[in-house]
Order: C-alpha cells, then structure tokens, then sequence
C-alpha cells in the first residue's frame, strides 16, 4: 500500500475528519508510516479547508506532497482549484452534488459520488464526509472496510443515533464506491 | 547583662551597600525580623527584583533568585505553584512593579496567587540614576524629566494599591511607610499579616512602603523624611485598603 | 504495534514531557502551538503538575523561571515571535542556571510573519536566544516520534547542565499527525526523586545550617562574572564532544550533500532517494542537534569528489549555511536551496537543485 492523498472542501464538511479517520485506521492496523497534514489558515470559520494522508512502508517525505495520487474534493471550488495537482493515472473522487466542474484532463479517472444528496436521505448532512469516506474505501479496497468503520466509531459520536447513523452513511457510502469502480 | 536587641539572623553580615537614609536596610530588617518570629527562615524564598534592592542579594541568608526587570510576581507565580510549602514573597520597587512589570504585578493579583508582594515605592528609579517612575510626583525633577513632572506630558502618579484595589481576588493591600518608629511598626505588622495570610493559605497580599531615596531626591537624608511626610505620603496615604 | 499511538506533534512533545517528569507549565497562544498548551491544561492536573496560562509570553517564560528554580522540571512554548518575547527570561534561566525546556514551533518571519511552518529563526535558536552569549543544546525533531524521543531527552539535558534545552520545530512538525511509541511514564516516586536531587540548589527554603539556594543571573563582581562566563563556555566545548546528534547517510563518494535539519531534512531524504535511484551519488548531514552543529561530519565528505554541499532550509535569506560554510572550511562548494514565508520546501525543489549541479551547472 502507498497512499498519497489530498483532502479539500469547504469548512464544515468535515474534511479534515475524512484524513484523520482514513489515517488513524492506517495507524492502528498496519505498520506503515502514516502522517496526516491538516494544511492551516487563520480563520476560525468558513473558507476551505485541506489536508494530506501520506502513507508508505518508507519513511514519509512532505507531509504535504505538490502532486498527489488521489485527490477527495468535497466543493467545485477545490477541483477547480487542485484538479492539476493530480499525477497521472490518478483519481478524483468528487461530491458531485456540489462539484459540477470536470477534470478537464483525461490522463485521471474521475469518480462521481452525490454525497450531499446521499448525506440528506440519511437525514443529516453532518455525515456526508462519512458516506465519502465508505465511497473512497468501497472504490479503493485500500484496507478492510470494518477496521475503517472502527475508527469511525470509536473517534466519532459516542450517543446511539450518532453511531446508527454513521454505521448507515458509513455503510451507504461503501455500496455507492464498490457500485462505482463496477 | 540581658540582650533586649539583637540583628536578625537573616541577615548574613556582609554590607548592605544601601545610600544613607535609604529604607532598604529597615525593610529588610524587617521582613527578616518577621520571618524569624513566625519561624519561617527556613522554608523563605524572596523574589528580587532588579534595581537598588538587588544588592541584597549578597547579605541575605535565605533562600532568593533575582527576576528579570518587573517580572518577580510571574516568577513568584511559578515558585509558589509548584512548591505550596515555601514562603514566596517578591521584594520591588516602582519601575519594576509600576512601570515594566505592571502586567505581571495586576495578573498575579488578579488570580488571587498565594503569594506576598512587598513593594518599595520612593517615586524614583534609584541604581539607574534618579529617572523618573510611574509614581513620582508632580512637579517632582528626575534626570529624565529635568523640568519636574508635567501631567500634560507624563500623565499622573500611577497608585498602584488603590488599582490592585479594584480587584476581587487579593486578601490584603496596605499602604505603610517608615518614616518614624510607630510606622515602622505597622510596617512590619503588615509584612507579618502578608506572610501570615500566605501561611494561611488565603492568597495574594500587598504591602506598599513608601520609602525615600536621598541620593536621587537630591536632598539630605534628614530633609528627604520630611518630604516624604509632607509631599511623598499625601499622594500616597497611608492606611489598610483590604483586608480579607 | 500495540504501544503505537496516533498523535499530533505538538500534543505528542507535551505527553513527552509529562512523561518525562514534567510538573509545571506556563504559556501563552500562539498559532502553531495552541495544542501544546491546550493539552498541558488537561494533562497535568492529572498527574499533581501545574498549568498556567500567563498574561503574556514573558509571563509566561519567567513563571518557568520561578517553577524551574524552585527544582521542578519545567516547561513553556510558543512559535517565533513569541520565542523573542521569552528570550529575556531564557537568558535569565541561562544565566541563573535554572534547568528549563522550552520548544519553538517556527512560522514565518520577520516580524508576525505568517502563521505556517517555517525554519527563519535557526540563528535566533543557535546563535542568540537571548542576550549575553550563552549557548543551547537545540535538538530539532524532523518526525513527531523525534519530537518526543528529544523532548523527553530534553529534560534530562537541561537538569543535567543547568541549562535551557531548545524543542527547534516548526508549523509541519507541530501540527502533523503521525504514529508514535510513547516513552515511559516517570512515576511520582521517580519524579519526586529528580526534585529533592535538585534540592540542593533549589529556591525552596533551606536552614540555617544549609547552604542558602542562591540563583543568581548575575554578580555584582565583574571577576565573578567573567569566571562564571568560563566556566559556562567548558560546558559549551563539551557539548561539542559528547552532545551531538546526527544522522549521515552515504558520505562516501557523494557527489552532492544535502544538509538539512527538520521537516526540510524529511523532503530533501525523499528527494535523495528519488535521486539515488536514478543512479545520482548524493549523499546527506542531517543535524538533529543544530546546536551543537556537527562540524565533524563534514570531514567524512570526500571533497575531491564532492561538487558540492547543499544547505537546504525554509529560510530566505540562509541562515544555517553560515555553520555548514564553517564546517566545509572551504574545502568544496556550497551552495542553496530555499523557500521561505511559511511555502512548504518542496520534493521537486530539491531535485530540480540536485540535478542543475550534478549536470555541471554550479562552480
């Protein structure tokens, strides 16, 4: 496994939880080196929000590498913005609820997964960055779907209807990422 | 024949170095005198600041370390937090407590530390060469205001006891001076209350001694007492403002 | 795998020194190392320490003086223009010869700067961390399990010398989140113990028949001062012979040598081995301790061979390749490759360099 990722949206889409999840599932069930980057402004709220998972039986280099190999961006604004800093042959996963822009290069494959909308019918838009996070793994097989859902759980909301809903987004978001990559 | 007197112990013998008519001498006199009768020398622990005071460092026999310029009450802060069974008390002057150490003093007052400030006010900067303090008077010459004073200029003398005054944590402020044996007297009163309040567990104490400095006043030691009654103690009443 | 955590930097150095036996810490916010502080506050009620947030850094640096003095092993933070804001109380802790450990996660300067990673305060760390010349052990983590293996060394440096020890960080380092094994956990007999050893020299109230805990930043006698200046400068040398941390990685026959320290020394190690495999001889010095800087290993390039010796930093202008010049002793070329202002180095940077004087372009 090596895994070179770049997180991007708005704040409050729970960008920086989709890294630090997928990072601290890296952390406790494999022996890679993982660092988790999540890139930093000076505002408390709103704006976009980034960040980097590195991963690799290496030491890490950047923990902010200048191209990456996949590429989550949760907004247009961020694909427009970081599309070009794809490699080729990589990927773009988009909440293509939001991110009506292409890729505008055809050297990269583009999986499309409506998480917002996806996010609503479960009731509660506070999850979309789950249901990413099951779509990234489903499409991926990156590492065991459950030692993901772990992390969710354990890291995330401790109330009951929490972790109901996040085991569904969690869930609902594998279906759509397996369905996605055929 | 009986001794009815004697130096205090805290005192190692070695020269204070103070001006003629200085209150220095007396006040550490006074502070060792207290720490002996409370039993206390032993587990002491004084915050110097720097300036005049700091030549004491060589004469006292209990426990200090010099703070950087006005930052005797954050030094004090750390001391006392992490050893609850000493004495800290921080021994200033007015540039240090008034003027670059005012964050320093207000804060540690403000959060109530268990901690004794005694504080020498004499209006002046006194090892540096009479420049002028938060807290001298109108009209009152320093080499750095040759024309005196001028509140259009300089503002006004800061009174830190009536600021501190304002606050809600601290347990005890008292304004005392020793410019005559019956001051003298309350003056150490009040370093017993401060020390005593610390021993108790009850918080922050301060104790203003408005003192003189006949090298930089540029008067006799005879005539600066009497500046200091006359001009020193009406801008600076003295008297308990708090006590808990 | 089992004792591997997953921790962010800044909170992984204050578990480090919380591990380490450290009981007092006073701070004050600064981005990026509000997590330093926002642990300690959590973290040390717990185990009997301190926490205080101070009305300023230089409240802060000299409640550290006053907790450090009266023997308890203690600590502050704070990121680049804060640190300046503390030098006066480190020198003080230098020249009283209060232990201490403090740790700068760097953001971009001069002045406020920017708030993102960067390496512009390496002479301030190394050469003048306050006034009157004293010197530091500065250990320069370039992973978070560095930061936490060097904090918790830290405080053993510092007690051992009575001396301020320097945590040289910055942004990434502080703010990365990585796998970490957490050093043991001092226990509260052995914590106890390192305080009452301090005991001697300690502020904390001695009896007549003891002798009195004097710490003083300075002497009224210039003989005393001069002789406490020498005796600090031993102490210096001797670092420079049983002190220094370093990592080289094939000094023999490299045709170029990286130097760099830090989250720089991680990219530039990514970018020597992407050179390495396309058959490029490089080579590379990384300091983890930047003070005392490890001259020595410069005399293991081979400089009949070497074209040249690459200071890598995120400082514009150099800072660090004034020592790598002094240790090169002009035996070969130096030459730069900076970025500043917070802007990440990048892998890319280094390996554009690399190949420009490999291919002949640099005298």
């Amino acid at each position: 496994m090596e895994l070179n990722l770049m997180v991007a949206g708005f704040g409050g889409q729970g960008v920086m939880m989709i890294g630090k999840l997928l990072s601290q599932a890296i952390c406790d069930s494999t022996d890679y080196n993982v660092t988790f980057f999540p890139s930093y402004g000076a505002q408390q709220r709103g704006g976009t929000a980034n960040c980097f998972v590195v991963a690799s039986d290496r030491e890490v280099g950047s923990p902010k590498p200048a191209v990456v190999d996949e590429l989550i961006v949760m907004n247009d604004v961020s694909m427009v913005k970081y599309r070009n800093n794809v490699r080729s042959g990589g990927m773009i996963f988009t909440n293509s609820s939001l991110v009506k822009s292409g890729a505008e290069r055809d050297d990269v494959t583009v999986v499309p997964i409506p998480v917002t909308e996806m996010a609503m019918e479960l009731g509660s838009l506070k999850v979309l960055n789950i249901v990413m996070l099951g779509a990234y793994i489903g499409y991926t097989q990156l590492m065991d779907e459950n030692l993901v859902l772990d992390c969710v759980l354990r890291l995330l909301g401790k109330k009951q209807e929490f972790i109901e809903l996040n085991k569904k987004a969690f869930a609902k978001g594998l279906e759509a990422g397996r369905k996605a990559k055929g | 024949m009986e001794a009815v007197y004697t130096r205090t112990n805290t005192l190692n013998g070695n020269l204070l170095g103070f001006c003629p008519g200085c209150m220095h001498g007396t006040a550490f006199k006074l502070i060792g005198e207290v720490l002996e009768e409370l039993g206390i020398d032993n587990k002491a622990s004084c915050i110097l600041a720097i300036g005049c005071c700091g030549l004491a460092q060589e004469v006292l026999s209990y426990d200090l370390a010099t703070a950087p310029h006005g930052r005797a009450a954050a030094a004090a802060t750390g001391l006392k937090r992490s050893n609850p069974d000493t004495l800290v008390f921080t021994y200033q002057g007015d540039g240090d407590l008034a003027s670059i150490g005012l964050a320093e003093t207000i804060h540690a007052a403000n959060r109530g530390e268990n901690i004794s400030v005694i504080f020498i006010n004499n209006g002046i900067y006194g090892m540096t060469g009479g420049q002028m303090a938060p807290t001298t008077l109108i009209g009152m010459k320093a080499t750095t205001a040759p024309g005196g004073r001028d509140p259009k200029i300089h503002g006004y003398p800061l009174h830190i006891a009536e600021i501190i005054n304002q606050l809600t944590a601290p347990v005890y402020i008292e304004r005392v001076s020793c410019n005559n044996p019956a001051n003298v007297r309350k003056t150490k009163n009040a370093i017993k209350k401060a020390f005593q309040n610390q021993l108790d567990g009850k918080g922050y104490s301060f104790v203003e001694i408005v003192t003189s400095c006949p090298t930089n006043w540029g008067l006799s030691p005879e005539k600066s007492l009497k500046f200091l009654e006359e001009n020193m103690m009406k801008e600076f009443p003295l008297g308990v403002l708090r006590d808990k | 795998m089992s004792d591997k955590v997953f921790m962010k930097g800044c909170e992984a150095i204050a578990e480090a020194a919380v591990r380490a036996g450290c009981r007092f810490y006073a701070g004050y916010p600064i981005t990026p190392q509000n997590e330093i502080p926002e642990y300690m506050s959590r973290r040390l009620p717990q185990v009997g320490g301190v926490f205080v947030q101070g009305e300023s850094e230089i409240a802060s640096v000299n409640m550290v003086y006053g907790a450090g003095a009266g023997g308890t092993r203690s600590m502050t933070s704070s990121s680049s223009v804060g640190i300046s804001l503390k030098s006066e109380g480190i020198s003080y802790c230098a020249g009283a010869m209060v232990p201490m450990v403090y740790a700068n996660m760097q953001r971009g300067g001069p002045g406020v700067g920017t708030i993102q990673a960067s390496q512009q305060d390496y002479f301030q760390a190394t050469k003048a961390s306050g006034n009157g010349g004293f010197k530091m052990i500065v250990l320069a983590p370039a992973t978070v399990q560095e930061a936490v293996d060097m904090t918790y060394q830290a405080f053993d440096l510092a007690e051992r010398d009575r001396n301020p020890v320097l945590i040289l960080g910055d942004g990434v380092i502080g703010t990365i989140m990585e796998p970490v094994v957490l050093p043991p956990m001092k226990s509260d007999e052995e914590v106890a113990a390192l305080k009452q050893a301090n005991r001697k020299w300690a502020i904390v109230g001695h009896s007549r028949d003891e002798k009195r805990g004097f710490l003083s930043p300075g002497y009224w006698s210039t003989v005393m001062q001069e002789e406490h200046c020498i005796q600090l400068d031993k102490m210096y040398h001797g670092w420079e012979e049983n002190d220094v941390q370093v990592e080289e990685l094939y000094l023999d026959n490299a045709e170029l040598v990286f130097v760099a320290y830090g989250t720089t020394a991680r990219i530039a190690k990514s970018a020597l081995e992407l050179l390495r495999a396309e058959g490029h001889k490089v080579g590379m010095i990384r300091p983890k301790t930047v003070s005392p800087f490890p001259v020595k290993s410069f005399d293991k390039i081979n400089y009949d061979v070497c074209k040249c010796v690459l200071d890598i930093e995120m400082s514009i202008p150099a800072q660090m390749l004034y020592d790598v010049k002094l240790a090169v002793k002009e035996r070969g070329a130096v030459d730069t490759c900076l970025r500043s202002g917070g802007n990440l180095i990048e892998r890319g940077d280094i390996v554009r360099k690399a190949q420009e004087i490999l291919s002949g372009g640099v005298k």
